[in-house]
């Protein structure tokens, strides 16, 4: 009898081009997406070396970071240096013969977004990105590694990344989720419940009742955050959603290869009785709505409890809440709900896509942003924009007082014009919620959109559950 | 990349916990195409006043750590972003070597692409490199990278563990894209196989 193989272990036999004495492996790439901020140096690389992309058809690049996301934006990038950073990723794209979807393109958004959309993410597949949060096309079951510049140049040139393999991490979410609670409220409480090193060294499998009820949507929600919980990855086992999803998409196979394709996509599962290295276990009746309070992912808490004092903590952990209070501004005791909020931010590879949307959407109808409050809803890609203004979603948006923007990863890391000022407090449905992540000083509590829909209403944190 | 075999210099202690790129390197300078000039905003806003003046209070800031080439720090170190512009940075700097009881990944990766050594000691280690750290001029702790060993100010002596590949291209400053370059016909090969297995890809 064969060893039982786990999901992980599966993907990975499949790519291993080399392994040498000491187990390090050349892992072969099938898919490597591209942006603009952490390339250049990597194509200056292999510009100075003389060397060519070896496989130009496996790579995808599309800018999102830096691009404005407001309507003018076809007229010009005005900030200079976000200006040479796409210019350059327009010209390696055109010199090294790559895909691209440059910001002029109906299909540009986040790189994260644009993958799966176009099929290009598929089961059973290794993909990588110089971004972290390339974990998101873990929902696939593919494995999907965040790489540094150094290693999106190993990858260009050589289609391998160099690697030794992580050990393995089952997080089962059991039954089924209450109303009013998301696949971001699921990913926030498993990094609650870990930390955001607990996954440190681990590739994490999601698994249970609670996971295979999510869409394609929730379960990439679910994976995106398996960086912030420390993981290299995080996977989740292909089924007939995933097929579903990935039929007909432009760069998903077709008539005998798709049948091939499907036959062995059906094999990718964790065999039973496989070995994990480290098991957590959720019950999904037990997670709540949950927001975070603090300035790192782990600091989350239901939107029902209240802020807490650094003596709660033990460790290093005191003085970094000391930390995190101060600089967000808060008291313990504090109930959470009555925090109050300047600015909303509804968008990222987290939450930007049209289940998202259609979730802020469902709350926000017939209602109206909180006076004085800024709102913005940044899609995932233009076609998640193009489908929601299809669907009624955006007249929803603009008529509750929100401002609808163009794809891009916008206020999710500030990098393009849109970013908290000093003090302002957000609302936001991005995944980091780091000191000045969303500009400087700025203060972040990460959620689901439908609590982000409800905070913009009310002007304070808020259970969700409330105006349902 | 520089090799690194031996240091022995000032360590800036840093015992925070989860200091993770956004502050090693916030946003704002990712928006360069080189690798250099990075050091200047090493924990940019820590370190400089809204003004751009110096905070006099943050470590790097203080005379004693100016030119520190080893960093002690809390444990997970790097978390966040995997932008590679924390490693330049750090380097940049002149920051050779962090010590620390654990790393994110990704961060851990990028510092070996680097010509930096990111150690991984138990807490207690830790603690007392950090006791050295916090003594400034009066208290110098040496790392052999060949010895796989941290010596502290007061001659005790650390082992710690580090995946020999990693470590002999460390000590030899070699570029990871020559190496895998070497092994082509396996690459090819592999290239080969996938095409009929998976056709689709
Ligand atoms: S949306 Fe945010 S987390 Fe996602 S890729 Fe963009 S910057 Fe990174």
């Amino acid at each position: 009898m064969t060893t039982p193989k786990t999901l992980y272990d599966k993907i990975w036999d499949a790519h291993v081009a080399d392994e040498a004495e000491d187990g390090t492996c050349l892992l072969y790439i099938d898919r490597h997406l591209v942006h603009e901020v952490t390339s250049p140096q990597a194509f200056e690389g292999l510009r100075m070396a003389g060397r060519k992309v070896r496989a130009p058809d496996k790579t995808i690049a599309v800018p999102d970071h830096n691009v404005p996301t407001t309507l003018d934006r076809l007229e010009g990038i005005k900030n200079e240096e976000s200006k040479i950073q796409v210019d350059a990723l327009d010209k390696n794209a055109k010199d090294f013969g790559i895909h691209y979807y440059p910001v002029s393109d109906v299909r540009q958004g986040i790189v994260h977004i644009v993958g799966p959309e176009q099929g290009w993410t598929l089961p059973g597949m290794t993909v990588v990105c110089g971004d972290s949060h390339t974990a998101t096309h873990g929902a696939f079951g593919a494995l999907a590694h965040g790489i540094g510049t150094s290693e999106v140049e190993h990858v260009l040139a050589t289609q391998t990344l160099i690697q030794k393999k992580s050990k393995n991490m089952k997080v089962e979410i059991t039954g089924k989720l209450r109303p009013g609670v998301t696949a971001k409220d699921i990913t926030l409480s498993v990094i609650g419940a870990t930390g955001t090193a607990g996954g440190t060294g681990y590739v994490i499998e999601y698994c249970g009742e609670a996971i295979r009820d999510l869409s394609m949507e929730g379960r990439m929600t679910v994976c995106n955050m398996a960086i912030e919980g420390g993981a290299r990855a995080g996977l989740i086992a292909p089924d007939e959603k995933t097929f579903e999803y990935v039929m007909g998409r432009p760069h998903a196979p077709k008539g005998a290869q798709w049948e091939a394709a499907l036959a062995w996509w059906k094999t990718l599962y964790t065999d039973e009785g496989a070995h994990f290295d480290k098991v957590v276990t959720l019950k999904g009746e037990d997670i709540a709505p949950v927001v975070t309070w603090g300035t790192s992912p782990e600091d989350v808490l239901p939107i029902t409890g209240k802020v807490p004092a650094p003596e709660d903590f033990k460790g290093g952990k005191v003085e970094a809440a000391k930390r995190s209070l101060d600089y967000m501004g808060l008291t313990p005791g504090t109930p959470l709900s009555e925090i109050k909020i300047d600015t909303v931010f509804i968008g990222s590879c987290t939450n930007g896509r049209i289940e998202d949307l259609r979730a802020a959407a469902a709350i926000l109808k017939g209602k109206k942003v909180k006076d004085g409050l800024r709102a913005m809803i940044v899609p995932g890609s233009g076609l998640v924009r193009a489908q929601a203004e299809e669907e009624g979603l955006a007249e929803i948006f603009t008529e509750a007082g929100f401002e609808w923007r163009l794809a891009g990863c916008s206020m999710c890391l500030a990098m393009n014009p849109d970013q908290l000022a000093p003090g302002e407090r957000c609302a936001a449905t991005s995944n980091r919620n780091f000191e000045g992540r969303q500009g400087r000083g700025g203060r972040t509590h990460l959620m689901s959109p439908a609590m982000a829909a409800a905070a913009a209403i009310t002007g304070h944190l808020t259970d969700v559950r409330d105006l349902m | 990349m520089e090799k690194f075999t031996k240091i022995t210099g000032v360590a800036a202690p840093m015992p925070l916990v989860n200091i993770d790129t956004d502050m090693i390197i916030p946003k704002q300078f990712l928006k360069t195409i080189k690798r250099s000039g990075l050091g200047v905003n090493l924990f940019d806003e820590m370190r400089y006043n809204d003004d751009g003046t110096e905070k006099p209070d943050f470590v790097l800031n203080k005379p004693a750590y100016r030119k520190a080439e080893i960093i002690v720090a809390g444990e997970n170190f790097g978390c966040g972003s995997s932008r590679e512009h924390a490693p330049w940075a750090l380097l940049d700097f002149g920051i050779r070597c962090v010590i620390s009881t654990s790393y994110a990944d990704i961060f851990y990766n990028n510092c070996f692409k680097n010509g930096i050594l990111p150690i991984v000691l138990p807490a207690e280690q830790v603690a007392v490199l950090m006791e050295d750290a916090e003594k400034g001029q009066n208290a110098r702790i040496s790392v052999d990278l060949e010895a796989q060993q941290v010596t502290a100010a007061d001659g005790e002596v650390f082992k710690f563990e580090i995946d020999p590949f990693k470590k002999h291209c460390l000590l030899n400053g070699l570029d990871d894209i020559g190496l895998t370059m070497n092994k082509a016909t396996s690459i090819d090969k592999f290239e080969a196989q996938a095409a009929a297995t998976r056709p689709w890809v």
